[in-house]
């Protein structure tokens, strides 16, 4: 499971870079975004790999803690999700005002001469 | 110690959140009503910071150093729960972010703040953003925090809007965007291993590391320290810096000085911390890579400045040389050098800050592009039109013109490090700290050669900007035969002249503020009792400040 997750990560924050190094601003908005799902799957799997384990405890015994998954990793993720949702919608803005006021899709505002 | 000022600690995040938040249901049309809560939310936080500073400055009655007022959110013991820690560090830290937010506030008001929607909301919400991020003793509230002060600021750079602005905050949103992941890959790969995102608990942690883990915690924290050193504009991560801050309106370009000031708190803060004297293998990791980097920025700024054709750019350039003096003297993880680099840290940004809002008036009366022709002038030699300029001699200048000039002097000096103001004072203190390190008598010991560097980076980069200002100061008061007088209002002098004003007082009580810095730079560069105090069971906390 681990192995998986890894070429996943890896999968997914080699496209980003490759992306975010693209000089179309959709392309760089995607390449953060897919970073971004990285990043996420990072910090899930720094809380260790469990299956079937809760990260609450159940009723009012404490069990063992090593029964339990870490739940701050996942409440750690789900601050990021938001976090990034927040700023790639505020991005997208800022990519549509710069088309419109430049007119290209470049992330320089001007095409590349030739 | 009353109910009311343990909570103390919480009002520099909570009102301007508040704040911010209010004016956003306020329609926009009541402008006044809305610049009336920022002006005074910003001035109640100048209050609010002076406030802290005196607790955390003061020493307990019992004999015992009261410098650290820690928070308990929810009165949750420390690792669990998150604190707020106001020690010396971060009081200075908030009282300079609430001066120099006041400062652009009330320059604002003359007219930049019409030239876009919810400028007071989005200011608010980067000054609780920035408390925060001052105040916070955990990892991850940084995080949080850190993207506060950033989405308030990807709104205010493109505050005014224009293609310029446009152009250069996307820039500096894909470039700061990246630099939150890294942020959060180095937090979670720490977290990982050491378990904890406590900063003091943290700090006890890393010496008792296992060395097969070690790596990884360090690999975490130079990732965490690229996501802070990308902030704080370093070479090679500072090529968005001067386009950003020069196409910024000047009140957020003048705000601006202080957020690459955050990731030097935050290096000095966690880096000392983390990886201070207490932390066995890992003790002064990456130290050298703090001071080339530093010199690198130094020698790319002080080349920018020369070359920069106008003035907003060249003070964009000033912030880079004095983001990267503070990082080469962070580096040298001396006490001596710490301290220095503080003090050098408040007059610099003041004088940035000064210089970002003087440039804007002094280019207001003249025409766009008369730097340009200036440079092509020189180089043609076209245009030496000075044969009637005899009938000139002796026109008196205008008020406004010698007050403009006067700052400007003021400003040059602060940034060139001159004698008058406390700019000078400041380089002295660095460089006496470099050479003299600690451990050498009179006479024996070799000066390590990387203080030979800063000293020759701080000469010949202060020679740069002396010569760049001198330039840029010709071509504007002198050099022009016909050139308006620029109107100017006394609110957007007033707050130039307060903050060189305040650089002047610095220098007036350059003893006793030095002092200040020497008692801050001993207790980064001993954290115990910061541990300590914030790890202690809050059933047997003290009461929270002095008096």
């Amino acid at each position: 499971m681990e192995a998986i997750l890894a070429l996943g990560i890896g999968a997914l924050a080699g496209s980003g870079v490759w992306l975010i190094l693209r000089p179309r601003t959709f392309q760089l908005v995607i390449g953060l975004s897919l970073i971004s799902y990285a990043v996420n799957l990072f910090i899930l799997a720094m809380g260790r790999l469990r299956i079937g384990a809760p990260p609450i405890l159940l009723g009012p015994a404490t069990g063992n803690p090593s029964d339990y998954a870490d739940p701050l990793p996942q409440a750690l993720v789900l601050t990021a999700i938001v976090i990034s949702f927040a700023t790639t919608a505020l991005f997208l803005v800022v990519l549509l005002a710069s088309r419109g006021l430049t007119g290209t899709d470049h992330v320089d505002g001007r095409e590349q001469e030739r | 110690m009353s109910r009311i000022a343990d909570h103390l600690i919480l009002a520099p995040v909570a009102l301007p959140l508040l704040a911010g938040a209010v004016m956003l249901l306020v329609d926009e049309r009541r402008r006044a009503f809305k610049a009336g809560i920022n002006v005074a939310c910003t001035f109640a936080l100048i209050g609010l910071a002076i406030a802290l500073l005196l607790m955390s400055d003061a020493i307990a009655p019992d004999g015992m150093p009261s410098q650290f007022g820690v928070y308990r959110l929810g009165s949750w013991p420390a690792p669990f729960g998150i604190v707020l820690v106001a020690d010396r560090l971060s009081t200075l830290m908030l009282l300079l972010t609430s001066i120099l937010a006041a400062a652009a506030v009330v320059f604002s008001l003359a007219r930049w703040h019409r030239a876009g929607a919810h400028f007071h909301s989005l200011f608010q919400f980067l000054l609780a953003g920035l408390n925060g991020a001052f105040l916070t003793g955990d990892l991850f509230n940084l995080f949080v925090f850190f993207e506060l002060l950033l989405a308030a600021s990807y709104g205010l750079v493109l505050h005014g809007s224009g293609p310029a602005r446009v152009k250069a905050g996307l820039h500096y949103i894909a470039v700061n965007l990246v630099a939150s992941l890294l942020f959060l890959i180095g937090v979670s790969l720490i977290y990982g291993i050491a378990g904890t995102l406590n900063m003091a608990d943290l700090a006890a942690r890393i010496p008792a590391t296992p060395s097969g883990d070690r790596r990884l915690v360090e690999a975490g924290a130079a990732v965490l320290g690229i996501a802070f050193l990308l902030k704080a504009g370093i070479w090679p991560m500072g090529f968005w810096l001067p386009t950003t801050y020069s196409a910024a309106t000047p009140p957020v370009a003048a705000v601006f000085a202080i957020m690459t000031k955050v990731g030097a708190y935050v290096v000095l803060r966690l880096w000392l911390l983390l990886f201070g004297e207490g932390a066995g293998a890992s003790a002064q990791f990456g130290g050298e890579w703090l001071v080339s980097g530093g010199l690198m920025t130094i020698a790319f700024g002080a080349i920018g400045m020369l070359a920069s054709q106008d003035m907003s750019r060249l003070a964009a350039f000033a912030v880079l040389v004095s983001s990267g003096t503070v990082f080469a003297a962070i580096g040298m993880g001396q006490a001596g050098l710490t301290a220095g680099a503080l003090y050098y840290m408040i007059g610099s940004t003041l004088g940035t800050a000064a210089f970002f809002l003087l440039v804007e008036l002094v280019e207001r009366g003249r025409e766009p592009g008369a730097d340009m022709l200036a440079v092509t002038r020189e180089v043609y030699g076209e245009g030496e039109d000075d044969i009637e300029e005899d009938d000139e001699v002796g026109i008196t200048a205008p008020a406004t013109m010698a007050m403009l000039g006067l700052g400007f002097i003021a400003c040059a000096s602060m940034i060139a490090g001159l004698p008058p103001l406390s700019g000078f004072i400041a380089k002295f203190a660095l460089l006496s700290a470099a050479l003299n390190p600690p451990g050498m008598t009179a006479g024996s010991g070799a000066i390590p050669a990387v203080s030979w560097a800063l000293l020759v980076a701080l000469v010949l980069s202060g020679l740069a900007a002396l010569i760049a200002m001198t330039r840029a100061g010709i071509r504007a008061f002198w050099a022009p035969v016909d050139r308006a007088v620029p109107h100017v209002r006394v609110i957007e002098m007033a707050p130039v002249a307060a903050l060189l004003v305040l650089c002047a007082i610095q220098a007036a009580y350059a003893g006793p503020i030095m002092q200040y810095m020497r008692a801050t730079a001993q207790s980064l560069h001993g954290p115990w009792t910061y541990m300590h105090e914030v790890m202690e069971p809050p059933h047997a906390m003290r009461r929270v400040g002095g008096t």
